[in-house]
């Protein structure tokens, strides 16, 4: 089997898929000669040709609006905005148009699309090369949100995704694109839209977290372990909406111990409806307080990122937290 | 610095007003060679979508229609441009466009059906002054102005990558072209040669925003050529103008030469919606004299001087289809609403757990205001 990085593990996913379906399209800026910035999309071009694999003007708002005809006639397109704070140009196409047109047109018209796009930061990106909007999506009914912590569910999900019947904001956390290496079969495979995966077991406290945040999770939950000796269980959530409920509710019969950690800046972040969920619905699961690590409420700032995004410190204040209740 | 070659597009078209008839029916030139039996189609669209508009009117203020958006006046435009389409192609109109509907084939029951969202309308009560229908390629156009452009260009993209035949089309007013969408939707066209046609119906007004304010530009048309999109100024009330204008565009972009921006210089002779009061911002003379230009009694004049309507046959039209909707209307009152359930579907493909949870919580709280007397609609 194949070792892959995400970048190779998402570019192997859109060949196959435009392969197997000639319904299968990408545009966006710079996606074709140049590969898209982090070469996501390189090579599509020599295979699939300028009409299927589509350098568009410098629009956000003219690669949501497009595709979503393109959608809505017939073709399955995947449209890459560069970086993900870029996307605001296009928010009016992506609230009252991607996620509406099954509900506006009574269900007689569909937009199966993909928005993929670099998220997150952790590259010294700045303000406008780090964000994580996922609430904005996750917010707006209508729309699947994805976002994937490894080269395996990189590809499943993104060809799940090209496969659905609603529109998907597939984020890709970018610090991640690289630096993460595994096994990735070289045949067609799908990760399920809607279900988390258990990467640590644990029995005493769950962590739902998901992108390159997993990562920082299982350092803090290592920690935790040596200093403490708690045993910390770690889920990674991948679709961010519809979130499987039902393996959170699992995790915390056995720890009763919730903390939820995200990029994502903590006020109405996706923790604030996580941890409203459980609180409403599971109260009698949990035996305190539920703790978030979140990104602060501030814009992404250019230094001390680091310090910025949750690290080992901030999880394991938390855990230290939700354990000394 | 390099100067495009290719010879550029006419400026003239976009900024001179091309028309057939004068205002009282008399061709100022050449006339297009058009079968009667098409003329009169035209002229009976052009009839059953004022009596429907007026009739919506109506049924507004009876509180039976949430919101109307008045299209008298601009019925040649609407018409016009749509006649130019095959049944195949795609529209995507705004929310001002029941001649397009009409001509399209939606039926006035259908029409009617959404408006009052009965149990049979196609967009199962998701908005108001919205029409569409799959049936007749008619995608339902959103509130916000302009967002149908770029979906337009999209479908028109994506049929030419899959080799169908099909052109597209779509309408939007003077005040769509100050927004972004307008120009991602030229400028995307004008690149990839969209076989797109942009109908641009220039009211004048943006509810209390005259055209002058959305540009200074001095027309609507001109701006395409910038985008490398031929812009072609027409009067927007001769139908003949339009329709003579969008079969060119059609065929144009079917020859795979590209879109084209069709400017109709038209009028709203009515409120923006049932909402609006535009005696608080606009002349009364000023909607008299544009009155006295209005499309349906200027080609009446036209059709009559060449004989091709006899005397009292305008007349028989309109009694014909003034009786026939009254029967739709009448018809429509009577059917059932929309269940409450469809407020909670066609959000996905499949319903999502949260909205399954959100099912039942309406279906009890249904049974609850039953209980207490509480009536909600």
């Amino acid at each position: 089997m194949p070792v892959m990085n995400m970048v190779q593990a998402l570019n192997q996913a859109l060949r196959e898929e435009m392969r197997r379906d000639k319904r299968v399209v990408v545009l966006g800026e710079d996606v074709g000669r140049r590969g898209g910035v982090f070469l996501v999309t390189e090579g599509l071009i020599d295979e699939f040709g300028e009409d299927r694999v589509i350098d568009t003007p410098l629009s956000e708002m003219g690669i949501i609006g497009v595709a979503i005809g393109m959608a809505l006639y017939g073709l399955r397109p995947v449209a890459e905005i560069q970086f993900i704070d870029f996307v605001y140009e296009a928010f009016d196409q992506i609230v009252s148009n991607m996620a509406k047109i099954r509900y506006r047109s009574g269900g007689m018209y569909s937009v199966p699309m993909v928005l993929r796009s670099p998220c997150c930061g952790g590259i010294r990106g700045g303000m406008h090369h780090s964000q994580s909007p996922e609430s904005y999506f996750i917010h707006t009914a209508g729309l699947i949100t994805v976002m994937p912590s490894t080269p395996y569910d990189a590809k499943g999900l993104l060809k799940a995704s090209i496969r659905s019947e609603d529109p998907v904001v597939f984020l890709e956390p970018k610090s991640i694109y690289r630096t993460i290496k595994e096994d990735v079969p070289d045949r067609d495979y799908t990760v399920p839209l809607g279900r988390a995966r258990l990467v640590r077991e644990g029995d005493d406290v769950t962590v739902v977290t998901w992108g390159a945040m997993v990562y920082q999770a299982l350092e803090a939950a290592k920690l935790a372990e040596e200093k403490h000796g708690w045993s910390i269980e770690v889920l990674d959530l991948r679709t961010l909406f519809p979130f499987d409920k039902d393996a959170i509710v699992e995790s915390l019969e056995k720890t009763e111990r919730l903390v939820i950690v995200h990029e994502a800046p903590k006020t109405l972040g996706p923790g604030a409806e996580i941890g409203a969920y459980i609180a409403e619905n599971h109260i009698e699961l949990l035996r305190g307080p539920i703790a978030r690590v979140a990104g602060f409420d501030t814009p992404f700032p250019l230094v001390h990122e680091k310090l910025y995004m949750p690290n080992i410190a901030r999880i394991y204040m938390a855990l230290r937290k939700v354990m000394e209740y | 610095m390099e100067v495009l070659e290719e010879p550029p597009i006419s400026l003239d078209k976009a900024l001179k007003m091309y028309r057939v008839i004068d205002e009282d029916g008399n061709p100022v030139g050449p006339e297009p060679s058009i079968p009667d039996k098409l003329l009169i189609d035209m002229y009976t669209y052009m009839v059953r979508a004022r009596i429907l508009d007026s009739w919506l009117l109506k049924l507004q203020r009876m509180g039976r229609v949430a919101l109307h958006a008045p299209n008298k006046g601009q019925e040649a435009a609407s018409v016009g441009a749509t006649l130019a389409l095959e049944g195949r192609d795609w529209l995507f109109p705004s929310y001002r466009e029941l001649g397009a509907l009409l001509v399209r084939g939606m039926s006035e029951e259908e029409i009617l059906d959404r408006a009052l969202t009965t149990i049979d309308d196609p967009l199962k009560g998701s908005d108001f002054a919205i029409y569409g229908h799959r049936k007749y390629n008619i995608v339902p156009a959103p509130v916000p102005v302009a967002n149908q452009l770029p979906h337009a260009v999209g479908a028109a993209l994506a049929a030419k990558i899959m080799g169908d035949d099909i052109v597209t089309m779509t309408f939007f007013g003077d005040g769509s072209t100050s927004r972004g969408d307008f120009h991602a939707a030229l400028n995307f066209a004008g690149v990839f040669k969209a076989p797109v046609v942009f109908v641009n119906q220039n009211n004048q007004w943006a509810i209390s925003v005259p055209v002058k304010r959305q540009t200074a530009a001095p027309t609507i048309a001109v701006k395409g050529v910038a985008y490398g999109v031929p812009g072609i100024r027409v009067d927007g009330n001769d139908v003949l103008a339009v329709y003579t204008t969008a079969l060119e565009a059609v065929d144009r972009a079917r020859r795979g030469e590209g879109p084209t921006l069709i400017e109709a210089v038209t009028y709203r002779l009515g409120p923006h919606t049932t909402a609006d009061d535009p005696d608080r911002y606009r002349s009364r003379s000023e909607v008299e004299e544009w009155e006295r230009r209005e499309p349906i009694r200027r080609f009446r004049l036209y059709l009559e001087k060449k004989g091709i309507l006899g005397p009292g046959d305008a007349e028989e039209i309109y009694r014909t289809w003034e009786s026939r909707i009254e029967e739709t209307v009448v018809k429509v009152l009577d059917k059932p609403p929309l269940p409450p359930e469809v407020i909670l579907e066609d959000v996905y493909s499949k319903p999502t757990w949260n909205l399954v949870e959100q099912m039942r919580e309406l279906e009890e709280s249904i049974k609850l205001l039953k209980e207490l007397g509480v009536e909600v609609e």
